[in-house]
């Protein structure tokens, strides 16, 4: 990464640190400024609750023309993201804004594990398991929740 | 569909050579031999490895190269012409060039079946010439004569007259004049440049534009919104004019002064956090501002990376707000509003049913034609564009008369799929079927000589040749085998794959033979240019042998699909006429194909005949697209696919 480091991510960088967003933080690496750690909380009262998710991102060259890539690392059981972690997500891909930012990405990311929508699935058998028995399902995104992405003491 | 690498075909040593002579006349009538599918299919030497079929669509049809890139073309259009000067540099519309085909003969209904000889040194370049020289006492004469031809013909044109028709300059009266000399597989059709094309769509933007009293700007966004559907538009407009607005990107005003570039203090751009003082800044009416920096890369990513043009939004979160040319031309550089331009034409022309780009590469014209995809079981809208390319209006593959859209798509992919199974039998080497000397096959003309034993016979069906003028002998039908049990399933499946394997490999080789026509002419033409140069015959001496090749490449496309056509046709009453118009075709065909390989010193005293047989074939050509089309158009062919099953 030989080019400097364009204004906007050096503010949005800044504006994370100084006002995060509550449950959810991101770290950008010592060596690459464009790759951030990404900490999101489960929204209370969704069977996500009480969870701590791990994700990464990063910044394309062409950012904030292009959206960022961001994944979960943390095994999730949810109908819009699937086994490599991937997210379904409208903003991520054709209602991306180049006036978007990290900040109201994660905070879509957040809103969409209070919202699973299993009729845009990315994960076709938990969109599945979703329709036909909900209360099965959510007993399992619990128990993945507790299995998986309890905060590290 | 093509076969690639020629030179493949052509084996070194062969003992054969293929149509050293045509039998006396007398020799026909006297072997009779019923052929046997499975003699073809047991040929053993050809190995699957060493056959390769390639699909190769564009291949088939005569396609040419028209003098300008459509690039270079669109270029020119979009930054010459401004969007209302409707009528500066008007060309008159194109209309498809028909006369070939425009008379109607009635007289080809009783054409018999073997070529006539007819008295006339004149260059044809039209029916009309044969028209005249056709006697009335032809009519009828032959018994090998197909019935079908004969029933089908008089009715509807029997008050055509043979005169030559005048050039319409006016498409209108055209068609109305043509309406019942048309021929049943030709659709009407015309062919637009991109001029014609743009004014098009500033014509319905004026219109619209004063209807609804919206600016032109913004008529046009809302036109490319509703797809170029006027009535819909104005309905919907009137129902709801603010939710129309909103929905197609022109929603409610923040701000009332046209967009301009500005410089306004404090400002700091939402996309690059700048925010020095002389900062270059734009707004459309949504109010959402960024500096032109920003929005310059943005358009860019949108119309050069993904194609965008009709539908990029302002770069504000969530805005529906449509970027209009006025706030593009402001922004970028000529390079992408030519581009947007062109992509903006793209997207009309596909928006639009009646309207398609002309497939031949690097052309730019429009085909429009009223066919519509629910007439594609009844109808092969073949149009014909300027650059001379023929294709299918409906599938825009390159001509496929007589076969529906439907099974062409079918059998493009059962090909595909069985292509292994078929490549064998398709070879270009095969066995004197009685002394099984190898012979190689370097011509178009199927009828082969036996260089060793003097056996001649049919490269598609290893046949006796004698019998193929006759009237009980059928090259072209497959025989359905009696007697196999039905409940043996192995015979039924072996019987399944013979069926197919007939049909494929005529097809196939229909294909193979229309180029080794060609390459048979570029040949003879060469040799003909030095003789020419050598003893000063004019060019036109020459002529007919192009004509020849003409006839028989389109000809030969013409069988090609036929075997198609017959492979999903379910036998019925009218399966025999169609039969015996693709048999008379293809003997037309290989009449000619012959001719073609003779030596280059005896083909000026064959001048006569051949173009004889040129004009018989085309002839056979048109009865053979003008029935199908009618029976096709009727509903009286069964098919035993469903036509109307997408692929
Ligand atoms: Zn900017
Ligand atoms: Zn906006
Ligand atoms: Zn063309
Ligand atoms: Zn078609
Ligand atoms: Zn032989
Ligand atoms: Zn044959």
């Amino acid at each position: 990464m030989t080019a400097p480091l364009p204004k906007r991510i050096i503010k949005e960088t800044e504006r994370l640190q100084t006002e995060p967003v509550p449950g959810i933080s991101a770290q950008p690496h010592d060596d690459n400024a464009r790759y951030f750690d990404v900490m999101v909380q489960g929204p209370d009262g969704s069977c996500y609750e009480g969870g701590v998710f791990s994700l990464e991102l990063f910044l394309p060259d062409d950012y904030p023309m292009t959206p960022p890539r961001i994944r979960f690392l943390t095994r999730i059981y949810h109908p819009n993201i699937d086994r490599l972690g991937r997210i379904c997500l409208d903003v991520l891909k054709n209602n991306w804004s180049p006036a978007l930012q990290i900040r109201t990405i994660l905070l879509s990311i957040q809103a969409l594990l209070g919202a699973p929508n299993p009729e845009d699935p990315l994960n076709e058998a938990v969109a599945k398991q979703w329709k036909e028995n909900q209360g099965e399902a959510i007993k399992t995104a619990r128990e993945w929740t507790k299995l998986y992405a309890q905060p590290k003491q | 569909m093509a076969l690639t690498d020629p030179g493949r075909y052509i084996t070194s040593g062969g003992q054969l050579s293929n149509c050293l002579a045509r039998p006396p006349r007398s020799h026909f009538l006297s072997l009779i031999h019923r052929h046997t599918f499975s003699r073809c299919t047991t040929q053993p030497e050809f190995n699957r490895a060493t056959g390769c079929f390639v699909i190769d669509e564009a291949a088939a049809s005569t396609s040419t190269t028209p003098p300008l890139t459509r690039k270079r073309k669109l270029d020119t259009t979009t930054t010459s012409a401004p969007p209302t000067s409707a009528t500066a540099g008007a060309e008159p519309v194109r209309k498809a060039s028909k006369t070939k085909q425009k008379q109607v003969e009635q007289v080809e209904a009783a054409l018999p079946a073997t070529p006539q000889t007819l008295v006339s040194d004149k260059p044809m370049d039209s029916d009309d010439e044969v028209n005249s020289v056709i006697s009335s006492d032809e009519f009828g004469g032959d018994a090998d004569s197909s019935v079908g031809d004969v029933e089908d013909f008089g009715a509807d044109d029997s008050d055509v007259d043979f005169d030559d028709l005048p050039e319409h300059d006016n498409f209108e009266t055209q068609e109305k004049d043509l309406k019942p000399r048309k021929k049943a597989f030709e659709v009407d059709h015309k062919v637009y440049s991109p001029e014609d094309i743009q004014r098009q769509q500033d014509d319905q933007v004026a219109e619209v534009s004063t209807l609804l009293e919206q600016p032109h700007e913004d008529t046009a966004i809302l036109l490319r919104y509703a797809r170029w559907n006027k009535e819909k538009l104005i309905e919907q407009y009137m129902d709801g004019q603010e939710e129309v607005l909103d929905k197609a990107g022109l929603g409610q005003d923040v701000q009332k002064s046209p967009p301009r570039i500005e410089t306004i203090d404090g400002f700091m751009c939402d996309i690059c956090c700048e925010d020095g003082p002389g900062l270059q800044s734009l707004a459309m009416k949504c109010g959402h501002r960024f500096c032109v920096d920003c929005y310059r890369q943005y358009l860019d990513q949108k119309i050069r990376g993904e194609g965008e043009a009709a539908r990029i939004k302002c770069p504000g979160d969530g805005c529906n707000r449509v970027v209009d040319a006025k706030s593009l031309d402001l922004l970028v550089r000529t390079d992408l509003t030519d581009r947007y331009h062109q992509l903006l034409m793209r997207t009309y022309v596909d928006d639009k049913e009646n309207l398609k780009w002309c497939p031949s590469p690097n052309c730019v014209y429009a085909i429009e034609c009223g066919v519509k995809k629910r007439d594609l079981t009844r109808i092969v809208p073949t149009v014909q564009c300027d650059c001379k390319h023929s294709f299918c209006f409906g599938c825009t593959l390159a001509d496929h008369q007589p076969c529906p859209c439907a099974l062409v798509k079918l059998w493009l992919k059962k090909c595909a799929d069985d292509s292994e199974t078929a490549n064998w039998i398709s070879a270009n080497t095969k066995e004197c079927p009685k002394c099984h000397s190898t012979i190689e096959k370097n011509g178009g003309c199927n009828h082969m000589t036996c260089r060793k034993c003097r056996n001649e016979f049919c490269w598609m069906c290893m046949g006796v040749w004698s019998e193929h003028g006759t009237s009980w002998y059928n090259c072209n039908r497959f025989e359905e085998r009696s007697g196999i049990d039905a409940r043996d399933t192995q015979a039924r499946s072996r019987q399944s794959l013979e069926r197919y394997l007939h049909y494929y490999n005529r097809y196939a080789n229909h294909e193979q033979s229309a180029r080794l026509d060609k390459d048979i002419f570029h040949k003879t033409e060469k040799k003909m240019t030095l003789l020419q140069s050598a003893s000063n015959m004019s060019w036109i001496e020459v002529q007919f042998l192009e004509e020849a090749s003409q006839a028989l490449q389109r000809c030969r496309q013409i069988l090609k699909w036929t075997y198609a056509f017959a492979y999903y046709l379910a036998r019925n009453n009218e399966t025999e006429i169609f039969e015996d118009n693709q048999k008379n075709l293809e003997l037309a065909v290989e009449d000619l194909s012959e001719m073609f390989e003779k030596p280059t010193d005896q083909l000026s005293g064959l001048k006569v005949e051949m173009m004889d047989k040129t004009t018989f074939c085309n002839r056979r050509r048109i009865i053979v697209l003008d029935d199908t089309a009618k029976r096709l158009k009727d509903g009286v062919w069964e098919f035993n696919v469903d036509l109307n099953k997408p692929v």
